[in-house]
């Protein structure tokens, strides 16, 4: 998901006398569906993971205004226009909450942004695509927010209190959303042959990306446990996206769409869809920076936070200047 | 690139009037105009309040973790802080 990076095992072991007593009240609170706060204690690694996670998820969010910004001047109408405007500025939120939810761990967003920036941090694999028509802004709505809801609902009930926060106001949002993709895919599936044209092959174009998201296939993913045993993770990569396909293919199928998975067929027995093997080494290769937009992304964001570095430096300088003339008002008096 | 830290405020909304303010989560900004401002822009933008509150978040002073028990467990015993302890016969009514 916009945390599929994740995929290494925190191994380090930081842990100091006294610590196993506190780790037992630590897990019970976790078993007990109470959440961790702030400033409960928690084990490193606990911290670590989720600064990984969350700090993943918000540098996602605030990329994943780029492939929809570049529609935003193009929108075919006022009503498409404010609407992507809107949930542009939604993304934007959703990083601000994250960043947020991360720094109640102890680490300063400048940090994290410097992580994000120097490409040390990852971000979702599918933000490396390029958006190529209108239609790309349709299927994003529709796939890749739908995907994310289907991954975030459950982080809604993690055990860390300020990440599940955050993430209850995320889901809340998202679903407009993805409304707002699948009605822009309707309209181009209603409309002309060359419309609908242009609403098949972003599906095409993006069905894969979307699937890859979940991250990788259970069997090869090996941070699990940990993330399971403290309730950060409910239910597996391969069982989120199971239940995304089984929600999204008949939405296609209504559309009058075809999926570009010759594999893909209801499994009468089970109820469930099944599909086609992923190319896990694309997946692979557009995570590590191989991507079609990997490079403009990041030069965009340097770039972006370059040219706004001295609206930050004067809005600093004034603050401090008007700090000290208060000061000195006061000692006149 | 780790520049110079904005401060952190924290942020507080009121609903609708008659509720209180509740904390809803913080903005970095270098001064309290602009922490309003980030705070409008960030946590409001679907009608969620008619008013905001911005607090340094460096000036809330919060109860240890380790305390809640010497802090809040005594009042748990105290049964008789509650209506519901005393017995008011059923023909008294309702009181």
């Amino acid at each position: 998901m916009y945390t599929q990076a994740l995929n290494t095992k925190d191994t380090s072991d930081t842990s100091r006398p006294g610590d196993s007593a506190r780790l037992a009240v630590f897990q019970a609170t976790i078993d007990a569906e109470d959440k961790i706060e702030a400033n409960d204690w928690m084990p490193e690694a606990y911290r670590r993971t989720l600064v990984r996670q969350i700090s993943q998820h918000a540098h996602s969010e605030v990329i994943g205004m780029q492939p929809e910004g570049n529609w935003l001047t193009r929108a075919p109408s006022l009503r498409r226009k404010a609407a992507l405007l809107a949930k542009i500025q939604d993304e934007a939120g959703h990083g601000l909450y994250l960043y947020a939810a991360a720094e109640t761990l102890g680490v300063r967003r400048e940090e994290l942004y410097a992580q994000l920036l120097s490409g040390k941090a990852k971000y979702s694999s599918i933000f490396n695509y390029p958006t190529e028509t209108w239609a790309d802004i349709g299927v994003i709505g529709w796939l890749v927010d739908g995907a994310a809801i289907m991954n975030q609902i459950p982080l809604c009930r993690c055990s860390y209190g300020p990440y599940a926060r955050a993430m209850i106001r995320v889901c809340k949002e998202e679903s407009f959303h993805q409304r707002q993709g699948y009605e822009i895919m309707l309209t181009l599936c209603r409309g002309t042959a060359a419309q609908k044209a242009m609403a098949q092959d972003a599906l095409n174009r993006w069905w894969w990306p979307a699937l890859m998201m979940f991250g990788p296939s259970d069997t090869d993913s090996i941070h699990s446990a940990d993330s399971v045993r403290w309730k950060i993770k409910r239910f597996s990569n391969d069982e989120l996206r199971q239940r995304f396909i089984d929600a999204t293919v008949p939405q296609g199928l209504h559309l009058g769409l075809t999926f570009p998975d010759p594999a893909l067929r209801l499994d009468e027995a089970s109820g469930h869809w099944q599909h086609g093997e992923i190319d896990w080494a694309e997946f692979k290769r557009v995570l590590a920076g191989g991507g079609p937009m990997n490079a403009q992304r990041l030069a965009h964001r340097r770039q972006t936070e370059d040219d706004g570095a001295w609206v930050r430096e004067a809005a600093l300088a004034f603050a401090e200047k008007r700090r000290q003339a208060k000061v000195t008002r006061v000692a006149a008096e | 690139m780790v520049e110079t830290a904005m401060p952190i405020w924290e942020v507080f909304i009121r609903p609708r009037s008659g509720l209180p303010h509740r904390h809803c989560g913080s903005v970095h900004a270098p001064d309290a105009t602009l922490a309003l401002q980030a705070a409008r822009d960030v946590y409001t933008r679907r009608g969620e309040s008619v008013s905001i509150w911005v607090v340094p978040s460096a000036a809330i002073i919060a109860s240890d973790p380790n305390d809640k028990d010497q802090l809040f467990e005594p009042t748990s015993t105290k049964v008789y802080r509650h209506p519901t302890f005393y017995d008011i016969p059923d023909e008294v009514g309702h009181m």
